[in-house]
């Protein structure tokens, strides 16, 4: 296992590329700090953003989490290229020729990806601590260390989009396409919802938009951590006073933790099925 | 002593072409073998098959009598096919690493193998800024930077300058005769013929021809004659009965014999005859020329 974590850390750290885009991730995920300072005074009307609660445990689990969660598009392209280069500098065929198996190319890039998710949860960890402890109104230790499967939930919604890039990129081959196809999946997704909130009714009786959303990877991959901000006091005041209230659920979503786990496994199944069967 | 690498009935099919067919091979320790064929004869897929890049669609073939699975048993071995393939952005001593680890060597050879190619000056380049002699070269300090049993190369000279070909051809040569079990597929016969001591001839992925090179080019030999009245010894000749073919020529008698005929025999036979050459040379074929004759004749299997 180190030896594969080796083998694809040598790659990934001599390209300039990969090693400023896994700077800057980490590194924004550290400057989330910096929402803490947004400060706006204007006249009588005084906003620090780090006042309206967002920071206090254990909310700020889930508000981190979410936002830390966007930034998994810098690792997207990683990951995509990661995958895909190996194709066009045709080092795929070269690494099966100097010995490796098909299992160990799978198994280097997977285990880097979980290096990674591990990495990136223990950071956001850190930095939601530590501004926590900073800003947070509650500091009891037993109020700090509730909410904690909301870092369960970002661990998982990483490892299913991980997942879905490492396919794409060993799919299509090409990283710049593979990107191209997320977006236009994404868009597919969003359409596919429209069409069948509009018809899906009327064609099987019983059946919602909503039962068979749920099962699509992104949109389940966005379940795991729904919007914190309709959770914000502020926020919640301001409904109320319009007559709106959100009986939402904020929690750890079971069903998608396993929809995106499902999705997981066929993905990288699919992506050893690919290396597999191809001829080089 | 088990053969390096055998091949039982391999066979590879794309979509309705068999490009390799019931292909079996036994590659023994010691020999330097040309794989010879022309373009798309099916020596790369070949190639490609045992090393576990290309999926074979039928038959089988072991590593080392079987004992090792083909991802072990190609770390124990040194290849280059086609192009060489490295991380553009690393450097040759990066690169060579890596393939350490992916080998499972150490990295003590990586400097003399570097050396060895000529390369060592340039280590600290990125891959990107080599010309494809350089590639090739470190290719091949790649494929032996594990020691390897059995290096097989594919078309290392392909697209060099002269100057490039002669360079991998003396590293080759002296990689061969220090031991070490070469496969070479070629379809530069020359290439085969100077470094080669067995070759396997292939055409539209059949096995025309297996065996050692003196056999093939010292099989048959013909004579070329002259004499000052070249109608009067060609009578002779087939007078003699001891020739499959003669042809004359404007100048010269070319003489295929039907078995082996030393040439200072057949000076004495004509002498006999009372005819006197001016004119008598005993040539053999070229690998060339065996390798044209076989793939030529299409009932030739």
């Amino acid at each position: 296992m180190i030896r594969l974590l080796k083998i694809e850390w040598t790659k990934l750290y001599h390209n300039k590329i990969s090693r400023i885009l896994i700077a800057c991730y980490f590194l924004l995920i550290t400057f989330i700090a910096f929402i803490a300072a947004i400060k706006i005074e204007v006249g009588p009307i005084k906003f620090h953003l780090a006042e309206q609660g967002i920071f206090n445990f254990p909310y700020i689990w889930h508000f981190n989490t979410f936002i830390i969660g966007y930034m998994k598009v810098f690792f997207a392209i990683i990951i995509v290229s990661m995958a895909a280069s190996e194709y066009s500098y045709k080092t795929l065929k070269q690494n099966l020729i100097d010995g490796l198996s098909k299992k160990e190319v799978l198994l280097s890039k997977i285990y880097t990806m979980l290096a990674f998710i591990v990495a990136s949860t223990l950071f956001t960890f850190m930095t939601s601590l530590v501004l926590g402890l900073i800003f947070s109104d509650y500091t009891e230790i037993s109020i700090i260390f509730s909410d904690l499967e909301y870092l369960v939930a970002y661990a998982i919604k990483l490892f299913g989009f991980f997942s879905f890039c490492l396919f794409l990129g060993i799919w299509i081959k090409r990283a710049a396409f593979a990107l191209g196809f997320l977006i236009v999946w994404q868009m597919a997704e969003g359409i596919s919802y429209g069409l069948m909130k509009w018809q899906l009714s009327d064609w099987i009786p019983g059946l919602t938009a909503e039962h068979v959303f749920q099962f699509f990877p992104l949109n389940a991959m966005s379940n795991l951590i729904k919007e914190p901000f309709t959770r914000l006091s502020g926020i919640q005041n301001i409904a109320k006073q319009v007559g709106e209230t959100f009986d939402k659920d904020y929690g750890f979503d079971l069903t998608s933790s396993l929809v995106v786990l499902g999705w997981s496994f066929v993905f990288l199944w699919a992506t050893y099925r690919l290396l597999q069967k191809r001829d080089l | 002593m088990t053969p390096l690498l055998e091949l039982q009935n391999l066979s590879k099919n794309y979509g309705k072409i068999r490009a390799v067919d019931r292909l079996s091979i036994k590659i023994e320790k010691g020999n330097v073998y040309g794989l010879l064929g022309p373009n798309g004869s099916g020596k790369s897929t070949t190639l490609g098959m045992v090393l576990n890049v290309v999926n074979p669609s039928s038959g089988s073939f072991q590593w080392f009598g079987g004992t090792l699975n083909v991802h072990q048993a190609l770390k124990r071995i040194g290849a280059i096919i086609e192009r060489p393939n490295f991380y553009p952005y690393m450097t040759a001593i990066q690169n060579l690493k890596l393939v350490c680890t992916i080998k499972q060597c150490s990295y003590e050879q990586v400097e003399e193998k570097l050396k060895l190619v000529e390369l060592w000056d340039r280590r600290d380049s990125n891959f990107s800024t080599y010309s494809l002699g350089m590639k090739q070269r470190l290719a091949i300090a790649s494929a032996l930077v594990n020691d390897p049993e059995l290096l097989i190369l594919d078309e290392p000279t392909n697209g060099l300058d002269p100057k490039g070909i002669h360079q991998i051809r003396a590293l080759i040569t002296k990689i061969a005769n220090q031991g070490t079990t070469v496969l070479l597929a070629s379809h530069l016969l020359d290439e085969v013929e100077k470094v080669c001591s067995h070759v396997i001839v292939l055409k539209n992925g059949v096995k025309y021809y297996e065996g050692a090179v003196d056999e093939l080019t010292h099989s048959q030999g013909f004579f070329e004659l002259a004499a000052p009245n070249l109608k009067l010894l060609e009578s002779i000749l087939v007078q003699l009965n001891l020739f499959e073919t003669i042809k004359l020529n404007s100048d010269k008698i070319t003489a295929y014999p039907k078995a082996a005929i030393a040439p200072e025999v057949l000076n004495q036979k004509l002498a006999e005859k009372k005819i006197y050459l001016s004119a008598l040379n005993f040539k053999k074929k070229t690998l060339e020329e065996q390798f044209l004759e076989l793939t030529d004749n299409p009932n030739n299997t």
